[in-house]
């Protein structure tokens, strides 16, 4: 089920609207799931059904695994929770830098 | 990656808030994105999108809406001479031309920029290829021919990524806009503002009372200046400016004086500074002085620290920077040599040139510059402008630095003369009132540095020669030398 995936890699939930683009990740196969269920590249025709306790995610933030050793962004938010290799990754703290544009 | 996704993040999360505003013209992010694919639908297989106006809402409509039809975003300096922009048209060919000046060439489909955004709709997903390329800017040129910068989407994006959080700005920000489009921070303020949901107040042609004027109207919280535009709105304020809604000036694009900082910080004290170190090559901002470091300095009796206002400040989380000697050394604090940077940001790439970046990815910024004991950058100009005299290195800034601070002497620049004895010698253009005499002059670098950096030719002129985003003309200088 694994796939080796690389930044920029936009993969979508087939249980909720959730997309996430890859910006760092480890050359490894990795499942990803969310709302229980395998995630895909494109968008899928229909939405199956959502498995598990999900609490969302949030278009914008960052989300990383608890080593930090891959960062998703959220492109469109949604109701699923995102797991990697059975493990939910969370939303990565923002480093503040002043406005410079 | 495809910088389109920053629109469209932006129109699906936060469609409704106000994107542009450029004279009476009002767009939500909505908006923007059906006028980014209305552009989109007009481009033509193998046609580049090429931008050759003032900033106006179909500047940023077409830097994204090149992005989702998966072609090059150019973008010209209106200013150019018409044999000048000649030269450039024919290097961007074909391109859709999106522009109100009256120009035809081979290759070249012309629509206005209030047409443009208009009609059909490109409808799908913007292209997502590897290594594609987002945009393509002519650098200034102020040593020699232009070279068109290569930036790719993944350059832009990891700058985004790097140095901005997602819909951070709170509903009443807006900035405003008087950076050129065809300025690495003309496009950066773009892709930034529409990142963190901040409205975009577009003025297309400065002068300070205008800018004065449009940041009260539209309570502007935050703005970006070149040197020279922060000097003309100081100038102008006659001592007080009423700008309550004004929480942050970035700068950049060329030097900073110390008296006009000083000045800017007097007038605006609730106004937090940043100074912003960024070349076209680097997909803009790669240092930063932040508001701390600013009053800090300007605090400061302590010349270390006093000094700061001078900085460039230190380098943003995603950038590595090192200085290095000749030999290739890397410098200790301040030791002067060549500036480096690394980072995904980095393109160093130019059209017709390729990458630039050695087989580490570092990339030779062409600034000459140190870094202090506690990592700020000071920069202290391009290597290519160093005066060689008898073999000894001279930089034209630290000489500039001694004269500005002459209380009469209004602006001043050091460069190279040709010479019999020594190769190179110092000249020194000025901007001062006759009652200075040059022996007043020459002996105020002689006290302050040695007898080697004191001007050889003094000349008075009435104004320094700049571009229009305030980057100073030195090889115009040189050449009024040579006469």
């Amino acid at each position: 089920m694994g796939q080796i995936y690389k930044p920029g890699t936009k993969l979508s939930s087939t249980v909720c609207k959730t997309q996430i683009m890859a910006l760092r990740v480890p050359n490894e196969e990795l499942d990803i799931t969310c709302g229980g269920a395998p995630m895909q590249v494109g968008d899928p025709a229909e939405l199956g059904t959502m498995g598990g306790e999900n609490a969302g995610t949030l278009v914008g933030k960052r989300y990383t695994d608890a080593d930090e050793t891959m960062e998703f962004l959220c492109t469109r938010g949604g109701e699923g929770t995102i797991a990697i290799e059975g493990y939910v990754i969370d939303i990565k703290a923002a480093k503040k830098l002043p406005s410079s544009d | 990656m495809n910088i389109h996704l920053l629109l469209q993040m932006a129109s699906e999360a936060m469609g409704h808030r106000e994107a542009i505003v450029c004279g009476d013209r009002r767009m939500s992010f909505e908006e923007l994105g059906e006028a980014a694919k209305a552009v989109a639908a007009k481009v033509q297989p193998g046609e580049k999108v090429a931008y050759l106006a003032e900033g106006h809402p179909a500047f940023p409509a077409a830097l994204f809406g090149a992005a989702l039809a998966g072609t090059p975003f150019v973008s010209l300096n209106y200013r150019l001479s018409r044999e000048q922009l000649d030269a450039q048209i024919a290097r961007v060919t074909p391109a859709q031309f999106i522009t109100d000046t009256d120009v035809t060439g081979e290759g070249m489909t012309v629509s206005l920029p209030e047409t443009v955004m208009q009609g059909e709709l490109l409808l799908g997903e913007a292209p997502d290829e590897d290594g594609a390329v987002a945009v393509e800017l002519f650098t200034s040129g102020t040593t020699g021919e232009p070279k068109s910068a290569v930036l790719r989407h993944s350059n832009l994006m990891a700058y985004i990524f790097g140095t901005v959080e997602f819909m951070s700005a709170g509903e009443d920000e807006a900035a405003l806009l008087t950076v050129p489009p065809y300025h690495i921070a003309g496009i950066a303020a773009v892709l930034s503002s529409t990142y963190a949901g901040r409205r975009m107040v577009m003025l297309p042609s400065f002068t300070a009372e205008g800018w004065v004027a449009l940041a009260q109207k539209e309570s502007v919280t935050n703005a970006f200046l070149v040197p020279t535009m922060l000097q003309r709105i100081v100038d102008a304020s006659n001592g007080s400016l009423n700008l309550p809604s004004l929480r942050n000036i970035a700068y950049g694009g060329g030097k900073m004086p110390r008296a006009t900082i000083e000045a800017a910080m007097t007038l605006l004290p609730h106004v937090n500074f940043t100074n912003a170190y960024g070349l076209t090559e680097t997909s803009a901002t790669i240092c930063m002085l932040g508001p701390d470091a600013h009053r800090e300095a300007f605090a400061s009796d302590d010349p270390a620290i006093k000094r700061r206002l001078g900085s460039a400040g230190i380098p943003i989380p995603s950038i590595e920077l090192q200085v290095r000697n000749e030999e290739g050394d890397v410098c200790g604090a301040e030791e002067t040599g060549l500036v480096y940077v690394r980072g995904d940001q980095v393109s160093g790439e130019y059209k017709g040139l390729g990458s630039q970046l050695d087989s580490d990815g570092w990339f030779l910024t062409k600034d000459r510059g140190f870094v202090d004991a506690d990592g700020y950058l000071f920069i202290d100009g391009r290597a290519d402008d160093v005066i060689v005299r008898g073999g000894e290195n001279i930089s034209p800034g630290e000489i500039e630095d001694v004269l500005r601070s002459h209380a009469e002497v209004k602006d001043v620049a050091a460069i190279a003369v040709a010479d019999t004895e020594w190769g190179e010698a110092v000249g020194v253009a000025i901007v001062c009132p006759a009652s200075v005499d040059d022996a007043e002059l020459c002996e105020l670098v002689r006290a302050n540095l040695r007898s080697s950096r004191v001007p050889s030719v003094i000349k008075r002129m009435d104004e320094l020669p700049y571009n229009e985003t305030g980057k100073l003309l030195r090889r115009v200088i040189r050449d009024s030398f040579a006469q």
